[in-house]
């Protein structure tokens, strides 16, 4: 890059004289955002690959349209007008999981419906992420002393962020997905939360091993899913 | 209405029932006699009359409408109730008990006289226990197949850990049965697909594009909202649920439910104001509930995600603005109080009155704008006009109530015919309509959001000239509530999607013994291979979509 060509744009007449006749006079509008206006007339910047996929990923984020209970309506009004989670790059619901990125599990999850939760979840393409919506995905909510209530999405799939609510305000869970979209780009990958793994009986095995013991336990003909792996019998 | 003309030899002169005259009818089959709030006779029958019994109520007394089946067990026995009313004057109510053994609670079936029996005593087998006799598929309906024990019988440890099982992972082709004559097909809807509504299981079998058998299977949102209400103290710790029964913003109709079951119950005055405070903002949530209604059917019948359903939640955002403002949540409103409401009017009273005028004011250009895009939309007319089918019969076996059974022509409005709150003092008018199909049912909706708007609109004027010193919210209410022992009522209202309603027995302590919610969405739903069966299935879509069921209500 020679001296008489710096990245400023405007240092030399014939420069200016260039652009000016090509856009008219005065600072032109192609400099109106601040990106373009720091990297004046050479577009390029340096940066990792990871680094870029990171931000595209958290930049572009396909979401599983995905209805549980209650909080699946605020849900709806955060996609929908007014709160339009689009703006924040966030807003394309696919119907289904093989185009998803993020799962958002807007509701109480009970006994019937965690297996197949878990299989949605299994359907998604790595890399994937969850968004927690309210407070049943946390704990059970209001109805955690239920007979059927799953007490909390984790029991069931790693969940990376939790939006605590019954419901959460639409503001809030964008809010969640502003959250997640900004440790995606930071390159932190989902918590790897299966809970087998933390048990203590499970402790001193290699990670193949515990799938394999975990394998021979499921009954194959009905495909029994323990989702409370701590006290199942 | 019914074709027939209703027998009134058990009708006093007034149209009340006469006790005396369903005792003659149902003759030495009466065990016993009980008492409960609501209905005019509770007889208590054998277990197994219990068919000719319901034969003879239906038949021969216009007992048309069976409410509602509720289970329970007691210390010595078990008991299932049936709630019969009559379609054409719901304040007409008969209660048959029936009682079964403790060691073998068997009961036969009602599935004879009232077809909704049929979910209904699923439902009760499944929680409590009890199996009914001649039923044609007894089985488990909102618990997992392989679920132990019954969750609402007394004896239920609910710390055993359970096992659930995934049995979708079958071929779904593989029962196909494909011969000379057959080529069916089997496809699961749901549970997690976006034409559902939520967390609905339809398991099709298709012969080309016919529908040849449709079951739904649900039990997916089931929140175990029965047992958490009868843990819970009549005085504050019920009212949070309600809003999360049918959680489509319709949560004071809900609220509404309780209430009236509960003041009826413990005998509590509602003061005037409060009940027009009500009224409105009851009607400010049926709006928002049929808007949300309309959206999401566009959206499943044409797919019309970009105008009308962004349409209608834009609406919604306006009501559910007002409902902030009046009740301090978006959704989850927890309002209503025992007696009365939590609160007045937000300060200043002019700027609330303004905001809910000016929706007013705008919304019969809205809905115009509705009946442009939606209505007179010929690919909507071809999806809707005569498809979807309910033959007002049907609809009254089944026990449809709301929107679904007023456009199938039954002319039933608890807000009219059991009026409760400020409505009997109002000008409004119930809305049918006899095209039976999915059309009628989304012009009801409509028409029913214009309806509310004129309630609301007579409501902020009441409100407006209410005079100052008058304006008691709440009733004195006891700190804690202790019903009498045994009292038992079912009391329902007219909520966004037909009648809601709720049984209570009271055992003499601070929480109900037995908390029953009667959800319409149960009762309409089983409407539906009624139906979709020999129809196309985007027709079984689009009924599905014009049922407008709300799973959080159908599974409870
Ligand atoms: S957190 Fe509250 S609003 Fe959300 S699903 Fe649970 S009960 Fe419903």
């Amino acid at each position: 890059m020679s001296s008489d060509n710096t990245t400023d744009g405007g240092s030399t007449d014939a420069l200016t004289k260039t652009r000016e006749a090509r856009m008219g006079a005065g600072l032109d509008d192609r400099f109106n955002s601040k990106l373009r206006e720091a990297f004046g007339a050479s577009p390029f910047i340096l940066t990792k690959f990871d680094k870029f996929m990171n931000w595209v990923r958290g930049s572009s984020m396909f979401m599983l349209q995905f209805g549980i209970a209650c909080c699946s309506i605020e849900m709806i009004h955060t996609y929908a007008i007014k709160h339009d989670l689009d703006r924040f790059h966030a807003g394309v619901p696919r119907a289904s999981p093989r185009q998803a990125d993020v799962i958002i599990v807007p509701g109480t999850i009970v006994s019937k419906f965690a297996p197949r939760m878990k299989r949605v979840y299994d359907q998604m393409p790595e890399p994937k992420f969850v968004v927690g919506m309210g407070s049943c995905t946390i704990s059970g909510g209001p109805f955690q002393e239920g007979y059927n209530v799953v007490k909390g999405a984790e029991e069931v799939i790693p969940v990376d962020i939790h939006v605590p609510g019954c419901p959460p305000r639409p503001e809030a869970l964008i809010y969640g997905v502003a959250k997640l979209q900004e440790r995606i780009a930071n390159g932190e990958s989902s918590p790897v939360t299966v809970k087998p793994y933390e048990l203590e009986q499970f402790g001193d095995m290699e990670r193949d091993e515990v799938v394999d013991q975990l394998a021979d336990q499921i009954d194959e003909d009905t495909l029994a899913m323990r989702y409370n792996w701590a006290d199942s019998p | 209405m019914s074709l027939e003309p209703v027998r009134d030899d058990t009708l006093d002169a007034d149209g009340n029932v006469d006790p005396q005259a369903i005792l003659d009818l149902l003759g030495d089959r009466v065990l016993d006699i009980e008492e409960h709030m609501n209905a005019d006779i509770a007889v208590v029958v054998r277990p197994d009359t219990v068919e000719e019994t319901l034969l003879a109520l239906r038949d021969e007394a216009g007992f048309d409408h069976c409410s509602l089946v509720t289970a329970q067990e007691y210390e010595d026995r078990y008991e299932s109730i049936y709630h019969l009313k009559q379609y054409d004057d719901p304040t007409n109510e008969v209660s048959v008990v029936v009682p079964a053994t403790k060691d073998d609670p068997v009961s036969q079936s009602g599935n004879a006289a009232y077809r909704t029996c049929d979910w209904h005593e699923r439902e009760a087998y499944d929680l409590v226990g009890i199996e009914y006799e001649n039923h044609p598929d007894m089985r488990r309906i909102l618990m997992p197949e392989t679920w132990q024990g019954h969750p609402l019988s007394m004896d239920y440890d609910q710390d055993r850990p359970q096992v659930v099982t995934l049995g979708q992972h079958d071929n779904p082709l593989k029962d196909d049965i494909r011969d000379e004559e057959n080529d069916t097909m089997f496809i699961n809807i749901g549970p997690h697909h976006p034409a559902t509504h939520g967390v609905l299981h339809v398991k099709t079998v298709l012969d080309g594009e016919t529908v040849a058998n449709v079951e739904s299977d649900i039990g997916y949102l089931h929140r175990c909202e029965e047992q958490v209400c009868q843990n819970g103290t009549y005085r504050h710790q019920i009212m949070p649920y309600p809003d999360r029964w049918d959680y489509v913003s319709a949560g004071l109709l809900n609220e509404w439910a309780y209430a009236r079951a509960a003041e009826d119950l413990a005998d509590i005055e509602v003061p005037e104001y409060a009940q027009v405070i009500r009224t409105m903002g009851a009607e400010l949530c049926r709006v928002a509930a049929h808007m949300l209604a309309l959206g999401t059917f566009a959206l499943d019948v044409y797919g019309d995600f970009t105008a009308i359903f962004q349409y209608a939640f834009r609406d919604r955002e306006v009501v559910q603005n007002i409902l902030e403002e009046l009740t301090g949540q978006r959704m989850m409103f927890n309002y209503f109080r025992l007696g009365g409401v939590a609160w007045d009017l937000p300060e200043p009273r002019e700027d609330f009155f303004e905001l809910t005028r000016d929706f007013l004011d705008g919304l019969p250009g809205k809905l115009e704008e509705y009946h442009d895009l939606i209505t007179s939309n010929e690919i909507f007319q071809l999806r809707c006009v005569d498809t979807g089918i309910l033959e007002p019969e049907v609809a009254k076996s089944y026990g449809a109530t709301g929107p679904v059974a007023r456009a199938s022509g039954v002319d039933y409005d608890l807000r009219r015919d059991d009026p409760y709150g400020y409505y009997d003092e109002l000008d409004w008018d119930v809305v049918t309509e006899d095209g039976k199909d999915n059309y009628a049912r989304v012009l009801t909706r409509m028409q029913e959001v214009e309806e509310s708007a004129k309630i609301i609109k007579q409501c902020v004027d009441l409100l407006e000239e209410w005079p100052e010193e008058e304006r008691t919210i709440q009733s004195n209410v006891p700190r804690t509530l202790k019903p009498e022992n045994d009292t038992e009522t079912y009391r329902a209202v007219e909520a966004a999607k037909g009648e809601l309603g709720i049984y209570m027995r009271a055992d003499g302590t601070d929480k109900p013994a037995r908390f029953k919610i009667r959800s319409p969405c149960f009762s309409n739903l089983q409407t539906l291979p009624e139906m979709a069966q020999g129809e196309y299935i985007p027709d079984l879509i689009a009924s599905l979509g014009s049922l407008d069921i709300v799973l959080g209500e159908v599974d409870r």
